[in-house]
């Protein structure tokens, strides 16, 4: 069982969003992660390796830094990485999932996950562009994954349920939190992972060209808390100015 | 020189730190307040292997260095020092003698286990009698056809009761004062092996300290490590790997009571701004980081010069003392610029107050840190 997990760096749950001189989101200083949904990707493409037998490579495509990212995928117990680097192009979700599919096209597979969004730009489209662009089913938003022989049986997300669904093998599939609870890599696995083959590529190695077609034009903040307000006096008092409150200034109720 | 810490270092730290937060750090002040830890995060620690950090894989350890194994006690520490102390005991107390003094049927009986963390391990030197001066020990081991008997009391004892290894220092010959002492393996459930009185204490409440009770305890010689007469060695060689261990708590317990600090003088206000925009506080915060750095490159040094083999015993003891007496200066700031906030439990910083002070006593008092570095200085 050949299993690739496409994954991708993104800011720390907890950093702060600062624009630079340009209008961009700065970076620098920010802690990076791997991206919490390709954690569950990498989850369980590890326990469908430990469930019988099989490879799993870690793809990324990102600049230098993203290593970490699949280092980590590595330390959690994956075999392989490939980074492919992109340099410096303002890339858009087209431009990665072309890059991806051209590097997946280059190897086996039976199984492909990936997280159903990044956290940062949240646009949840790479895995399904790769599966078109693969031509190969594409089952998203994922919370359970069986496989048997060549089919696999999946439990995704939908509204108000949820839904199972069969699918011929490879397929893409896209993780959704609740599918497993991501390992912590191991010590051993750290040390290992310093052994494992890591594979870089430029765009220009694989052969593609990059031609975004979505150009972010600018990037604005949310508006600041207002400060919340404190109704005072004898509870039965204050609960009615506090309902007065919300049907005349909130207009909620 | 270079300053600057390689892949798998930095690596281990932002693994350990992860863990820490989402596993530990929501736990540490409920297992405080209970004054009881919850052994199923040593069933995950083992998982990860922060249970034989630096021990060969041959004896299922994970392989790494002793400045890894240091910065995985201070990332533990960093939010739980209970959680420093446990690893540290575990690792530097017991089962680093035997790596290093054991027999290899020793170290496949009772490393493999402990680096593992199939079994947790304890270290027992300290008497009603002899604390500061270990030569004092009253504990005694009498051979007896293929077995020793042990009588005697240990106190303060880590991990006591909840460990599954104990080495124990017990004088083979009373008459020869510290060279008469012998170190040995005694496995919990020994018959007159038994444990008083649990400790309720200041700080690192959630870590067990109990006494230690042998009364005619027979234990087999292949359990002696290394030479009878050898105890002294084995302790003075296992404290200052120790220390090591000790010292990285101590910076683990400032690092996490700086980082609250910092974070609270930002949103708390007083006369109509955050108070670290005065003067005042930000020269705590500016002292405080500077000291942690500094105690940094101390821990960091003394782990570096274990590894490349080089002799580390005073470098060991100036990075304890001073990382402990920098983690006692900077909690103690840390509740001041909390206020009276940082007097109430409703934050972590008292907690991490209390538990630094036990930096400054075990594993060799301040005072005694400085004995071992003036004896080095002057000799
Ligand atoms: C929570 C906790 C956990 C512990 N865990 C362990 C453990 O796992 N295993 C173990 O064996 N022990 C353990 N200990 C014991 C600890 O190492 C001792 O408490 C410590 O070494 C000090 O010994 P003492 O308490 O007898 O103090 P004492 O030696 O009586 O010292 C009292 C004071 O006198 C000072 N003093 C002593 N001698 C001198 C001198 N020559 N010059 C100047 N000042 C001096 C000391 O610095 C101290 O300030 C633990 C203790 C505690 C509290």
């Amino acid at each position: 069982m050949k299993i690739l997990v496409c994954m991708k760096q993104t800011f720390d749950t907890e950093a702060k969003i600062a624009f630079d001189g340009d209008g961009k989101i700065d970076n620098k200083g920010v802690t990076m992660i791997m991206n919490p949904y390709d954690e569950y990707a990498v989850e369980e493409a590890l326990r469908i390796k430990e469930s019988g037998e099989g490879e799993v490579t870690v793809i990324c495509a990102g600049g230098p830094k993203a290593q970490d990212a699949l280092r980590q995928a590595l330390a959690m117990g994956a075999d392989k990485a490939v980074l492919l680097e992109t340099g410096e192009v303002d890339m858009d979700e087209y431009a990665t999932a072309i890059v991806l599919a051209k590097a997946i096209g280059e190897l086996e597979y039976d199984v492909i996950l990936g997280g159903f969004r990044a956290i940062d730009d949240g646009s949840a489209q790479v895995m399904s562009r790769v599966a078109e662009v693969l031509n190969v089913p594409v089952v998203n938003v994922i919370t359970k994954l069986e496989i048997a022989g060549d089919k696999a049986v999946a439990t995704r997300e939908i509204e108000g349920g949820s839904e199972v669904v069969e699918v011929a093998l490879p397929a893409v599939f896209t993780a959704q939190k609740g599918l497993n609870e991501p390992r912590y890599p191991s010590m051993k696995g750290i040390m290992k992972a310093k052994k494992k083959p890591m594979d870089k590529k430029s765009v220009s190695d694989l052969g593609v060209e990059v031609a975004p077609k979505v150009k972010a034009i600018s990037f604005s903040l949310p508006e600041p808390r207002q400060a919340g307000k404190v109704v005072p006096g004898e509870p039965a008092e204050a609960a009615r100015e506090l309902a007065r409150l919300l049907r005349e200034e909130a207009k909620v109720i | 020189m270079e300053f600057k810490l390689n892949e798998e270092q930095e690596m281990i730290r932002k693994t350990v730190r992860d863990f820490a937060e989402k596993e530990i750090a929501p736990k540490a002040g409920p297992m405080d307040e209970a004054e009881e830890y919850d052994y199923s995060l040593w069933g995950q620690m083992a998982e990860m292997g922060l249970t034989g950090i630096p021990f060969s894989e041959d004896y299922e350890g994970a392989g790494m260095d002793n400045l890894s194994y240091a910065i995985g006690v201070e990332e533990l520490s960093r939010v739980c020092a209970s959680s420093g102390v446990l690893i540290s005991a575990h690792t530097s107390l017991c089962s680093w003698p035997i790596y290093n003094f054991g027999t290899e049927e020793q170290k496949q009986q009772f490393l493999v286990p402990l680096a593992s963390g199939e079994k947790i391990g304890a270290m027992g030197l300290t008497e009603p009698a002899a604390g500061s001066d270990a030569g004092a020990t009253k504990t005694t081991a009498v051979p007896d056809g293929e077995e020793y008997v042990l009588n005697g009391s240990k106190i303060f004892i880590t991990n006591g009761y909840v460990a599954d290894i104990y080495v124990i220092i017990a004088a083979t010959d009373k008459s020869k004062k510290h060279k008469g002492l012998s170190a040995f393996i005694v496995e919990k459930g020994t018959p007159g092996f038994t444990f008083g009185k649990k400790e309720h204490k200041m700080g690192i409440r959630a870590s067990a300290t109990y006494e230690l009770v042998f009364e005619n305890c027979r234990i087999p010689k292949a359990n002696l490590l290394g030479d009878e007469g050898m105890g002294f060695k084995v302790i003075m060689m296992t404290l200052d790997g120790g220390r090591i261990g000790i010292a990285s708590q101590a910076l683990g317990i400032a690092q996490g009571a700086y980082e609250e600090a910092l974070k609270y003088s930002k949103i708390r206000e007083q006369f109509g701004k955050p108070i670290n925009s005065n003067q005042g506080i930000q020269w705590m915060l500016a002292d405080m980081a500077t000291r942690i750095e500094a105690a940094r490159l101390l821990v960091y040094q003394a782990a570096y010069l274990k590894d490349s083999k080089q002799p580390y015993s005073k470098e060991a003891a100036m990075a304890k003392l001073y990382a402990s007496e920098c983690a006692m200066w900077v909690t103690t700031k840390a509740v001041q610029i909390f206020g009276g906030y940082g007097y109430t439990r409703e934050y972590p910083v008292e907690r991490m107050m209390r538990d630094a002070k036990i930096t400054e006593i075990y594993e060799g008092t301040s005072e005694v840190m400085r004995m071992v570095v003036a004896a080095n200085i002057l000799k």
